[in-house]
């Protein structure tokens, strides 16, 4: 059964917890209490669902995708996470987050980013709301996500190279929780995914779960709006998975499928699949699925997406795959892009790669959803992805 | 089975006789290599250190600033193991004789086990454990298999800890308590610690389990200063950055050696 809340001790069964340093503890405890006010407080609902709507541009719609239907066989519908400003889910969360550290007083924001996309939308919230921002970002993401770094600068935020480990989403999440541990006092930490210490999963649920709300009421089953069979949706760290799934968990009828990058494959060890093929420890301060070693140390993930680019994965994810409330599986890195090409070519939508791994695995599987409605999460869109692609392609 | 949580008392025991703190350096087990970081503690304990911290790598160490996350990076490449830090653990506790404390992150703990992991650090011959990510609320399982040991548990405060959350760390009864001196990560600062005098006093209110003080205490001043207000120092960041700097373990030694005895003697106030 799906939770409502985590425990008191912030687990979702399990999973989750706060192993996060001394320091930050009271910080989090505060981010709780200030989250729990401002979640039932109609007048911070009214002034985010505000944004949401005027800035943002939600609800973002759900649109059929009527000559890949055709072409797969299935009836397939893309919930268009893309159209948000700047381009994905991630400013639900940030705009979100934002207006709560605006609420408890911080001047000062920080985050990390892989695909540059949380960087872009937490730049683009500071830049709304007037915070002072920092993103720390992999030095190997700085190169492939060129594009969003510039957008960043442009915001007004110093993005803030990472050299340490694989240069990668990892490094920059304990970057900013380093920074995050030298600045709590003035400083509030928007991750940008339902991992890392408690509240943080459970919050930026809460500000995710928009998505799949919205789709319950696009897709109602009133005539020429069935309610899907199958949502499909990419896990980096699981927030836009989260989002569109979390209304749906429990109801029988729907099957919801998330999708890790399996890189390389699988079976050359350079993947980002924590969930189908890492065990339970505790990365970024929450117990959940991650890539390990035999001595418990951290493994480098692999994936041409530097969204999935992680070995961790948010702990409710984690929750709900040892519940069998949601099945998780991955496609490579050259399935992605195949999808990003096909997406492209027939819809008129360039897809952003993350968002690719949903549609090849719809692509794969398709014969066996055929007649079924299926969800695709286009959780963003593909510009900063398109020189990767290019040079993948060669 | 010894008794590390009774070695931690002892110590601190004898030294608050002496009207004195305690000295713990840090370092990272391993660096420049595991023969050589042995030789490098048995100088330090010669030195005057009364303890030693040593840390287990860990790749992702989120309480480090630069210089221990490199020194990390490093032990890791040469490949340290839990089982390698172990050894050096139980090499340095036979040369040196004082109370040494296994430091690292929870995760390498949680994989191999806890009571597998804290048996064997005790078989290692370690006094106790501290892990940076282990905040009191996650803390019994762990002070629960540190019981089991006979091992001494660390739990931590920090300048920003309220007076619910030190309650909680005094009831939890750890071998003592690691007060974080400044808010930041591990590494060296140009001035004193603002915190010690406060932190040890909303301690010495609740309890009197012994207080040591870490994190940016880096130069002999700064140690006198923290001793001042607590049972003991623990300097990391500057020890480990002479061992990196060193083109040898002797060249190491001869840095360490001074800096060493400059600090036991701020540290008897
Ligand atoms: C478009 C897009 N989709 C998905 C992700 C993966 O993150 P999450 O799993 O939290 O949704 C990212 C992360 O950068 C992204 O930019």
């Amino acid at each position: 059964m799906k939770l409502e809340r985590p425990d008191s001790a912030g687990r979702f069964g399990s999973f989750g917890g706060s192993f996060a340093p001394e320091t930050l503890m009271p910080a989090l405890t505060e981010l709780e209490r200030a989250f729990t006010e401002a979640w039932g407080d109609p007048s911070f609902r009214e002034e985010l669902d505000g944004l949401l709507a005027s800035f943002v541009g939600r609800p973002t719609p759900a649109h059929r995708a009527t000559r890949l239907s055709d072409r797969l066989g299935i009836d397939l519908w893309l919930k268009r996470e893309d159209l948000a400003h700047t381009g994905a889910h991630k400013i639900n969360n940030t705009v979100g987050q934002g207006l709560l550290a605006k609420r408890m007083g911080k001047p000062r924001i920080i985050a990390e980013t892989g695909a540059g996309q949380h960087g872009v939308a937490t730049a683009t919230a500071a830049a709304l709301l007037g915070f002072e921002c920092a993103v720390y970002m992999g030095e190997k993401d700085i190169e492939r996500q060129a594009l969003n770094v510039y957008r960043m600068e442009l915001l007004g935020t110093e993005v803030i190279p990472v050299t340490s480990g694989s240069g990668t989403l990892k490094d920059a999440v304990s970057a900013a929780l380093r920074d995050w541990v030298a600045s709590v006092e003035n400083t509030h930490y928007i991750i940008g995914s339902v991992v890392g210490p408690h509240p943080f999963p459970w919050m930026v649920r809460e500000f995710q779960k928009v998505i799949g709300e919205e789709l319950q009421g696009q897709l109602d089953g009133s005539k020429g709006h069935p309610r899907p069979d199958v949502i499909v949706a990419p896990v980096g760290g699981g927030s836009n998975a989260m989002g569109v799934f979390y209304p749906y968990v429990g109801d029988t009828s729907v099957r919801l499928v998330g999708v890790e990058a399996a890189g390389l494959g699988i079976e050359t060890g350079h993947h980002g699949a924590s969930l189908g093929h890492g065990s339970p420890g505790v990365l970024h301060g929450a117990m959940s699925y991650m890539l390990q070693d035999a001595e418990g140390q951290v493994l480098e993930a692999h994936s041409i997406s530097a969204g999935l680019d992680y070995p961790g994965v948010g702990p409710e994810h984690s929750y709900f795959k040892d519940a069998g409330l949601v099945e998780y599986d991955s496609v490579s890195d050259t399935e992605a892009v195949g999808a990003l090409h096909l997406l492209s070519s027939t819809e008129g939508i360039i897809p952003a790669l993350e968002s690719a791994h949903a549609l090849a695995w719809i692509t794969r599987e398709a014969a066996s959803l055929s007649g079924k409605t299926v969800v695709l999460n286009l959780s963003g869109r593909g510009d900063k992805d398109v020189q990767q692609v290019a040079a993948f392609d060669g | 089975m010894a008794d590390g949580r009774a070695a931690l008392t002892a110590m601190f025991a004898s030294a608050r006789s002496e009207g004195r703190a305690v000295l713990l350096p840090y370092l990272t087990a391993g660096l420049p290599d595991p023969d050589s970081s042995v030789e490098i503690f048995a100088a330090m304990a010669a030195a005057g250190a009364d303890g030693f911290e040593i840390g287990i790598p860990y790749s992702d160490p989120l309480m480090d600033g630069p210089t221990i996350m490199e020194a990390g990076e490093r032990a890791l490449k040469r490949g340290m193991t839990v089982d390698r830090s172990l050894d050096v653990v139980r090499s340095v506790v036979e040369r040196t004789g004082v109370p040494v404390l296994v430091m690292t992150y929870v995760n390498p703990v949680l994989h191999r086990g806890i009571d597998a992991f804290f048996g064997a650090a005790a078989d290692a011959g370690a006094a106790g454990v501290i892990l940076a990510d282990l905040p009191v609320d996650e803390a019994v399982p762990f002070v629960d298999a540190a019981t089991r040991q006979g091992l001494g548990m660390v739990l931590f405060v920090a300048p920003t800890t309220t007076a619910g959350r030190l309650e909680k760390v005094v009831a939890a009864d750890p071998a003592f308590v690691y007060a974080i001196a400044e808010v930041g990560v591990t590494g060296e600062r140009d001035r004193a610690s603002v915190n010690t005098a406060s932190l040890a006093a909303s301690l010495r209110e609740r309890s009197d389990v012994p207080v040591v003080f870490g994190v940016g205490i880096a130069s002999p001043d700064q140690a006198r200063q923290a001793a001042a207000d607590g049972d003991g120092v623990i300097v990391g960041t500057a020890i480990v950055r002479r061992v990196l700097d060193a083109d040898s373990a002797r060249a190491a030694i001869e840095e360490l050696t001074p800096f060493v005895r400059d600090l036991a003697s701020a540290v008897r106030r």
